[in-house]
């Protein structure tokens, strides 16, 4: 790892974990409502792979700020969408859940756990057939990994040698349920050997999430099918803002926290003399900075107009008839 | 031309006028479709856009979806509604929702075909008419073909149109004759009126249209009296501008549809016209729909549970007769 790569990642995490602590903040003052499903302990997953995988489509799930930041969304309209204001990226009609931006090629926040995974096995289709070789990104929990949907998209992306990534996090639970009361295994990649290269990673550390990205963006962009990648990582908050944490200890939560993505990588860009000192004392200023802006806008940004209620259902030539 | 010609005719069209146009679903390419709809374009068009698919609707409708976002047109052949139930997820929480979602930012230009209504006897998984589902969900366009004609140009606006559409179709139509105006300038999203009378309005869609046709030609001259019979060609939107210009004409409403009768489509049609049209009625809203049951495999039964031509016609003639006709 450059130097300059380890600022990138360190910057874009500090960014995350900052954003969700404030929109965590935001959500108790009741400024954002609904579901809120937080990133923070799983960081190093949304910004390593996004870095590594920086052209092509992506399809998340709906635990998404941080990718989407990551992609390059700005934070301001982000958190603008989490207020419900038009200004966010989805004009206050998707929130926390519905994070879309097509220009990015980021499909995210898709909230029916699994239901992205088909959507992007036919978009990778689509790619193939134009004969773009950048492929698909597709992102999901240890939840999704034993839906219906989740079974069909391995084998059809199998069976036409697909080029899309698989990225399971794993993190364990999925809202309170233990992985291992409801799959035969607990170590998920076992699921999809027949049918694809699958390797299990540690997401926790944001330079090997990066590195295995590549490896599969490579072996995808070479037409050779879809690759699996199964990262351990960890949730320190509940699953969503609703969460009351009964189904896990205290001790397994500081496990984790010991294993800080964010906290780990400064400790080892120190000690191996990568970057100095002050470039963390400047970044976390300016991440803080970056925040209040972010916040001050979405607070200043506008309501939607009633009358915006059935914009956006159609394209205009449907719209004209059904209105 | 036969219906399912029509409607390969149009799916053939747009492929060869637009490559971004793909087929795919169980049995399309090789096998020739299992009504042969999409017969001859494996050859025509290749593996490429004529896809087969494993029997997962689930997928072959999400697939789809992401074809669609990644800049195609697909045609997503579903083997019957019955099966489309299996794909409702797809259907209704992301294709009819994610251009609003989004705030208007993605477009899914999708369309999905699928028979349904009650065939030969093939019991109560492969007879369901569910349009009442797909009706009711804001996002989507319900096209019903009940003609070659409807067939061939609605089908072709259908895909390229960029919202998801609901295309259905009946098993027992693939093979009916009629002809079709190739050159003819189609509304697909109007109602139209098959037949002008002053007396009564007899709504339908789908098969029923061709039933209530035969019917209407059994009580027209016995009872003296003109009826008027409308296709709703588009389910959602609704035409209610038609509807309503003939029920205020006629001044009574009859509603014929395959599926049953508690929360059908037609439930909706005759709420419209209770609560729009009241003071213009001179008897109240008939329907005449399917049994709630189970469709049964038995021949008796299964004509027992749907409408039929003499089962409209008696309904119609005795419901004129105690309504002062």
């Amino acid at each position: 790892m450059n130097s300059a790569r380890v600022k990138e990642f360190y910057y874009l995490m500090k960014l995350g974990r900052e954003f969700e602590l404030r929109a965590k903040e935001e959500y108790m003052k009741g400024n954002i409502a609904g579901f809120l499903h937080l990133d923070i302990g799983q960081e190093a997953v949304s910004v390593g792979s996004m870095k590594a995988f920086m052209k092509g489509d992506v399809f998340t799930h709906y635990r998404e700020h941080v990718l989407a930041i990551a992609r390059g969304m700005d934070p301001k309209a982000v958190m603008a969408e989490l207020f419900g204001k038009r200004e966010g990226v989805s004009k206050g009609k998707g929130g926390s859940m519905h994070l879309f931006e097509p220009k990015l090629g980021f499909y995210g926040g898709d909230a029916i756990v699994g239901g992205h995974l088909p959507i992007a096995v036919g978009c990778a289709y689509a790619r193939k057939m134009e004969g773009e070789n950048a492929g698909v990104f597709a992102i999901f929990g240890d939840g999704a990994s034993n839906s219906g949907a989740f079974f069909e998209s391995i084998n059809i992306a199998s069976a036409w040698k697909l080029p899309i990534i698989f990225f399971l996090e794993n993190n364990y639970y999925a809202i309170g349920t233990h992985i291992s009361w409801v799959s035969p295994f607990t170590e998920l990649y076992n699921k999809v050997k027949n049918y694809m290269p699958a390797v299990r990673i540690n997401g926790m550390d944001v330079c090997e999430v990066y590195e295995e990205v590549m490896r599969a963006k490579n072996y995808i962009e070479n037409g050779l099918g879809p690759y699996f990648i199964e990262a351990e990582c960890y949730r320190y908050e509940g699953h969503s803002m609703s969460d009351s944490g009964k189904y896990r200890s205290q001790e397994e939560i500081e496990i984790f926290k010991s294993k800080d993505p964010i906290e780990n990588l400064k400790k080892r860009a120190l000690s191996e003399n990568l970057v100095e000192k002050s470039f963390f004392e400047e970044t976390d200023r300016k991440v803080q900075n970056e925040i209040e802006e972010a916040v001050s806008f979405a607070q200043n940004a506008g309501e939607p107009e009633i009358s915006e209620l059935y914009e956006d259902l159609f394209c205009k030539e449907c719209s004209n008839v059904v209105s | 031309m036969l219906y399912r010609e029509a409607l390969n005719r149009a799916i053939d069209e747009a492929m060869r006028d637009d490559k971004s146009v793909v087929i795919l679903g169980e049995d399309v390419g090789r096998y020739g479709g299992s009504y042969r709809v999409s017969e001859g374009l494996f050859a025509k068009y290749g593996a490429k856009r004529v896809i087969d698919t494993p029997i997962a609707e689930l997928s072959i409708v999400g697939n789809a979806i992401g074809m669609a976002i990644g800049g195609l047109r697909p045609i997503a052949e579903i083997m019957t509604v019955n099966f489309s139930l299996l794909a409702l997820d797809q259907i209704i929480n992301h294709a009819a929702k994610f251009r609003y979602m989004s705030g208007g930012k993605l477009a899914i230009p999708l369309t999905v075909r699928m028979p349904g209504g009650v065939s030969k006897q093939l019991a109560a998984q492969h007879s369901e008419s569910y349009e009442t589902i797909y009706a009711s969900i804001p996002g989507l366009i319900v096209f019903a073909a009940s003609n070659p004609n409807y067939a061939y140009h609605a089908l072709k606006k259908a895909i390229f149109l960029n919202d998801p559409v609901i295309f259905l179709e009946h098993e027992l139509l693939y093979n009916q004759e009629g002809e079709v105006d190739f050159k003819a300038q189609i509304d697909p999203f109007k109602a139209s009126i098959v037949k002008e009378g002053k007396d009564i309005t007899i709504i339908s869609y789908l098969k029923m249209v061709k039933d209530c046709k035969e019917a209407i030609e059994k009580i027209e001259k016995d009872l003296n009296i003109e009826c008027e019979l409308i296709d709703l060609n588009s389910l959602r939107p609704l035409d209610m501008e038609t509807i309503t210009k003939s029920v205020k004409k006629t001044k009574r409403a009859v509603i014929v549809e395959e599926d049953h009768k508690t929360g059908g489509f037609g439930a909706e049609v005759s709420a419209r016209i209770s609560e729009e049209l009241f003071y213009d009625l001179d008897a109240p809203v008939l329907r005449i729909a399917g049994e709630d049951v189970p469709i049964p495999y038995n021949r008796k039964l299964e004509l027992a549970s749907i409408p039929t031509p003499d089962k409209i016609a008696s309904k119609i003639a005795l419901w004129a007769k105690e309504n002062g006709l």
